[in-house]
């Protein structure tokens, strides 16, 4: 299979790859990087959800039993961090780190040796981050916001340690993103025209193209406050002619394209999993694409929306109120293409396809919360409340995490060549979505009631549901062991084998070659229809 | 199938099981599970808005799961269930883009209307400066000669279950604001510190309270009550325990209080002054030192004086404590720029003042033997 | 197969190229937001802050027709330890007309401090219409231990100011600067 050529191309392709831990830290193959991706994420996944598991053991009950408040706020601020730096981030980097060159025909992503390192930055990234936590004073305490001037001024010195671990973070999604695109445009088979590629690949390039626009502005931002804090400017501090609010404008400049770009790869997985068991083509492809596309474009115009109660001028608030809600209309066009390709098909329901119909039904009732937040004269009641929690991990669980675990089961026996235990996936599947609603829904309520959120204790009244929502919490981290021991056997190969096109419906590239998907696919451009 | 809708009822009747097992053992009578209607005009428009738009979304996600859940059913493999061929449409896909367009449109307006209301606080007839600092609020009427900090009343006790959880647990304030009803009450939102936020539910307001800066709010409270908030945005270590509650009072009982208050600041510090000659017994000092202690120093630098590690400094074996009285006085008059240490001259009297500092220089084995006199303190404060 | 590679090659690194372009571009961005934010401010007000340099007044037409209330707030921040108090609490001015403020601070401990004046307006769209001819939230103001100021302000109203603000809030925070006002000294000399 080698050619003099690709020999050039990639000089380490096939000097046949070292064993062992040399295997792993040099490989510049996409299968073996997507699978670092995959693993680091899902333990990033278990380590940010062990803080949150702190977090609801010391809600569990009102006084404080467990931490300390200041301990407290240091887990809310990780378990943010590592959900979306380490967990949601990384695991979607490694899904397009082994689909999109197989689904667009290319031998391997376009900058291997980049890949490399943008992986392995990763995880000394965390160990740094984790790291403060262990050292005098703790860890980041502010939020994941880290918000001016408890970041700046009020922080501790540790500080230093977060700056520098989300410049890490930084650089490494930054390289991945260029990877991706690099990959998209100069990469495809002949034939694979832009409006061929899979959505997936499609909501990718977007995704990546989002994150070189806005990844750089929060190193501005961190970089301001680190030098508001040890070097004395006054970017964000008022007695030096700052203003702590242009903190928030720039923070969510970066945050609220963030937030799509964990949700538009779901989208992609979304798009392709609901096909293949509907056994009918996607609807409104073409439509898709554009919805993507608009939705990104109008993330750079909504991001005051999350900062209402900062006191801005009517004109500016009626602005941000609109332009927010109207993302709900391209939002709503997936929502409908999805539901009518599902229409008049022929559905089953393997383990994939579960999530994916939990994921429709979810991500919907988070993006339903989203545009009642949006109406800003109600935000005034629902801001920094258990409303905007159960919000976002509506969006974010249900929705971003649970597509990344349909896309693992989707194409699990692709990467492996063998059925996953499907007992145990639908043990993992049913115990996932009971428990997860037990966890999140209540807090609508709470937060309703009237309770903020990032609080270690809290009112009596509030006690009730916040015993359920911890028991929830409890049931969902362990729901995630099921998933943890399906991974490992899947891992050592234990199952069925399965044919190439693994399920009945499934359609594409990536389908056409053997299962497991062999190390090094694509050498020649395959020929598209 | 059967499984997932056998999913869906035990969902159902888990949420349907909590919420009434919930309701039953509830301890506070104000249990709720929606947003409340609130004490003024607004807050019942906020709350309407709130209902509209909640039943909008609660329509629309019974269309599209009725249609999924439709096709779940009925168009499944396993009965038999041929693929159609379709897929697009382009008036369909027009449709539902232009019909979501035109509901959002429609929701739009009365949320701009109510909006605009909101900001306008115009024709005021009291207006209250609301500061927040680590964590505490301090208001100030500025119609009147009064100003007065607000802190949590409840027992640090409670907190850590000791004792019993009392009924307005959290909830509770040593001097709460007060305001007059049926009149238009104007806060001005500001810090010292961090970034607070000042939220009471019942007249649905909150506003950032950002340092150097400020912002405006008003409420028009309806029925005298009392109403409970919270502050809701991190703030700190204590972010949890800042609440905020507001008493309001009929304008002829209002009037009668903020004289009475304007006559009781005035009293204070005349009094303040005559005391200043009266010097205090160690045991004295001591005892009412540690009182204050707890109170106003013992969130940050701890009961044992110990502070935390790397986020706020020991008081035990300080240098400053031990060898600069001075210095000692005048950080706790006017507190340090740039760090979470307050200013307690305003928030304290001379005699609290003298009595925390000698507990200070004497307490955890500081044992400096040090007395720091109430005329001591009003040295530092004036200069002399 | 070898010129395709080779061609892909070179459009690889010129895509690359254009990407690390554009990442720095937008590193920069995140810097240039801060004066952007600061013109978006002047134009829109949308954090209420009055213009740092003096405004110039020139023999506007004094409309007659409204009168604009202005309350002045003062404070002192944590750790600066003056008394400072605005000598009037409201004025009702004509919008074009020239008006003087007068605040007092005072000294009260036994060191020297200099501070720093913070104005902020709200409703902060107010802000763009306040024009300061002379104020002493311009410069850092010292003052030696015990001793006391009268600090004037001097302003006119835009005309222009839109119908429906009638009434509006000036704060001033007072800060200590003392450290950076000597760090700067001490460069200097």
């Amino acid at each position: 299979m080698s050619t003099a050529t690709t020999e050039l191309d990639h000089d380490d392709h096939h000097h046949h790859a070292p064993s062992g831990i040399k295997r792993w830290l040099f490989t510049t193959n996409h299968k073996d990087i997507g699978t670092l991706y995959l693993w680091f994420a899902f333990i990033m996944f278990l380590t940010g959800g062990a803080m949150a598991m702190v977090i609801r053991a010391e809600l569990f009950q009102p006084g404080l039993q467990i931490v300390e408040p200041n301990f407290f706020n240091q887990m809310t601020t990780v378990h943010g961090l590592i959900m979306v730096f380490g967990a949601v981030m990384p695991a979607f980097t490694g899904l397009a780190n082994w689909l999109v060159p197989m689904m667009i025909g290319a031998p391997d992503m376009a900058l291997p040796r980049m890949n490399n390192w943008s992986f392995w930055i990763l995880p000394m990234a965390f160990t740094i981050l984790l790291a403060s936590l262990f050292m005098e004073g703790g860890g980041p305490a502010f939020g994941w916001t880290f918000y001016a001037p408890l970041s700046t001024t009020y922080s501790n010195d540790t500080t230093a340690l977060f700056v520098f671990s989300v410049h890490i973070m930084g650089i490494s999604s930054i390289m991945g993103a260029i990877n991706v695109i690099v990959t998209i445009f100069n990469m495809r088979a002949p034939g694979m025209t832009w409006m061929k590629m899979p959505l997936f690949v499609w909501t990718w390039l977007i995704t990546a193209f989002l994150l070189i626009a806005v990844m750089p502005v929060l190193a501005g931002a961190v970089t301001m406050v680190l030098t508001d804090k040890f070097f004395g400017t006054s970017f964000f501090n008022a007695a030096g002619g700052g203003d702590p609010v242009m903190f928030q404008h720039i923070f969510w400049f970066f945050g609220h394209p963030e937030v799509y770009i964990m949700i538009l790869p779901a989208f992609g997985i979304i798009s392709a999993i609901v096909p293949t068991f509907s056994r009918k083509k996607l609807f409104g492809y073409a439509s898709m694409v554009y919805a993507t596309t608009s939705i990104a474009l109008l993330s750079f115009i909504v991001w005051a929306h999350h900062m209402f109660t900062t006191g801005m001028p009517v004109g500016a608030e009626l602005f941000f109120m609109f332009a927010t809600m109207l993302i709900s209309v391209p939002t709503g066009v997936k929502v409908f293409n999805w539901v009518a390709t599902m229409w008049r098909g022929s559905l089953s329901f393997e383990v994939p396809m579960l999530f994916a119909l939990a994921f429709i039904v979810l991500f919907t009732i988070g993006g339903l919360s989203g545009l009642m937040l949006a109406i800003t004269p109600v935000d005034f009641q629902y801001h920094d409340t258990y409303f905007v929690v159960a919000h976002f991990h509506y969006v974010l669980v249900t929705g971003a995490i649970f597509s990344i675990m349909a896309a693992v089961y989707y194409w699990l026996p692709k990467w492996t060549g063998k059925m996953f235990d499907v007992t145990l996936a639908k043990w993992h599947f049913w115990c996932s979505l009971i428990s997860v609603n037990v966890l999140f829904f209540p807090m609508h309520f709470v937060g309703l009631a009237g309770m903020p959120r990032r609080i270690p204790d809290y009112a009596l009244q509030f006690a009730d549901f916040n015993k359920w929502i911890s028991l929830g919490g409890f049931a969902f981290g362990l729901s995630q062991l099921i998933f943890l021991a399906l991974l490992i056997k899947a891992c050592r190969k234990q199952g069925e084998p399965v044919s190439a096109q693994v399920w009945e419906g499934a359609e594409g590239l990536e389908w056409e070659i053997p299962s497991p998907a062999p190390y090094h696919t694509f050498d020649t451009p395959p020929v598209i229809k | 199938m059967k499984k997932i809708w056998s999913g869906v009822l035990v969902i159902l009747t888990s949420l349907i099981a909590f919420t009434v097992s919930a309701e039953s053992t509830s301890t506070a009578d104000q249990y709720q599970l929606n947003l409340r209607k609130g004490a003024t005009e607004i807050s019942g428009q906020v709350y309407d808005l709130h209902m509209l738009m909640f039943f909008i979304c609660v329509v629309i996600a019974v269309l599209v799961f009725g249609v999924m859940f439709w096709s779940m059913i009925f168009h499944r493999k396993s009965r038999g269930a041929q693929p159609a061929n379709f897929h697009e449409s382009v008036k369909v896909e027009i449709a539902w883009t232009i019909i979501p367009f035109i509901i959002l449109v429609v929701m739009a307006f009365p949320a701009a209307k109510t909006l605009i209301a909101m900001e306008d606080p115009e024709n005021s007839e009291v207006t209250v400066l609301v500061t927040g600092s680590q964590w505490k609020w301090h208001y100030k009427y500025m119609e009147n000669d009064v100003e007065y900090y607000s802190v949590m009343a409840t027992q640090q006790e409670q907190i850590n279950n000791k004792f019993e959880k009392g009924h307005n647990y959290l909830l509770e304030v040593d001097r709460p604001l007060v305001i007059p009803t049926g009149k238009k009450v104007r806060f001005l939102v500001t810090s010292d510190d961090v970034i607070h936020s000042w939220w009471v539910p019942d007249f649905a307001v909150k506003k950032d309270a950002n340092p150097g800066f400020i912002n405006e709010a008003w409420a028009n409270v309806i029925e005298p009550g009392v109403y409970r908030g919270q502050c809701a945005e991190l703030c700190g270590k204590d972010h949890g325990f800042m609440p905020i509650v507001v008493v309001a009072k009929e304008p002829a009982e209002y009037e009668a209080w903020i004289n009475a208050q304007e006559e009781v600041q005035r009293k204070a510090k005349e009094e303040e002054q005559r005391l200043l000659a009266m010097n205090m017994s160690m045991e004295e000092l001591m005892s009412n030192g540690e009182q204050v202690y707890m109170r106003a120093c013992a969130a940050c630098h701890q009961p044992n004086g110990q502070g935390l590690p790397g986020v706020f400094p020991a008081l035990v074996d300080s240098e400053m404590v031990l060898n600069d009285m001075a210095a000692h006085i005048d950080i706790v008059l006017n507190g340090k720029t740039g760090t979470a240490m307050q200013a307690f001259a305003k928030q304290l009297t001379m005699r609290e003042l003298a009595a925390v500092i000698t507990y200070e220089r004497n307490a955890w084995g500081n044992d400096t033997g040090d007395m720091v006199q109430a005329k001591d303190v009003n040295a530092v404060m004036t200069g002399q | 197969m070898t010129e395709r590679s080779s061609n892909s090659q070179s459009n690889n690194s010129k895509l690359v190229l254009k990407l690390v372009g554009v990442v720095i571009g937008m590193f920069g961005f995140a810097f240039a937001l801060v004066p952007l934010y600061e013109v978006f401010c002047q134009v829109t007000g949308i954090n209420g802050k009055t213009s740092d340099t003096a405004a110039v007044y020139e023999s506007i037409e004094v409309d007659h027709s409204r009168t604009i209330t202005i309350e002045f707030i003062t404070r002192t921040n944590t750790g600066m330890p003056w008394e400072f108090k605005a000598q009037t609490r409201k004025v009702e001015v004509y919008p074009g007309e020239m008006n003087q403020v007068d605040f007092y601070v005072k000294n009260t401990t036994h060191k020297d401090y200099v501070a720093q004046a913070v104005p902020s307006v709200s409703p902060g769209t107010a802000a763009l219409y306040m024009n300061k001819t002379e104020c002493f939230c311009f410069n850092n103001q010292p003052l030696g231990a015990g001793e006391e100021a009268i600090m004037p302000m001097k302003f006119y109203v835009d005309p222009q100011l839109p119908k429906d603000i009638k009434f509006f809030t000036l704060q001033y925070t007072l800060y200590d600067v003392t450290a950076s006002a000597e760090g700067v000294a001490m460069n200097q000399g």
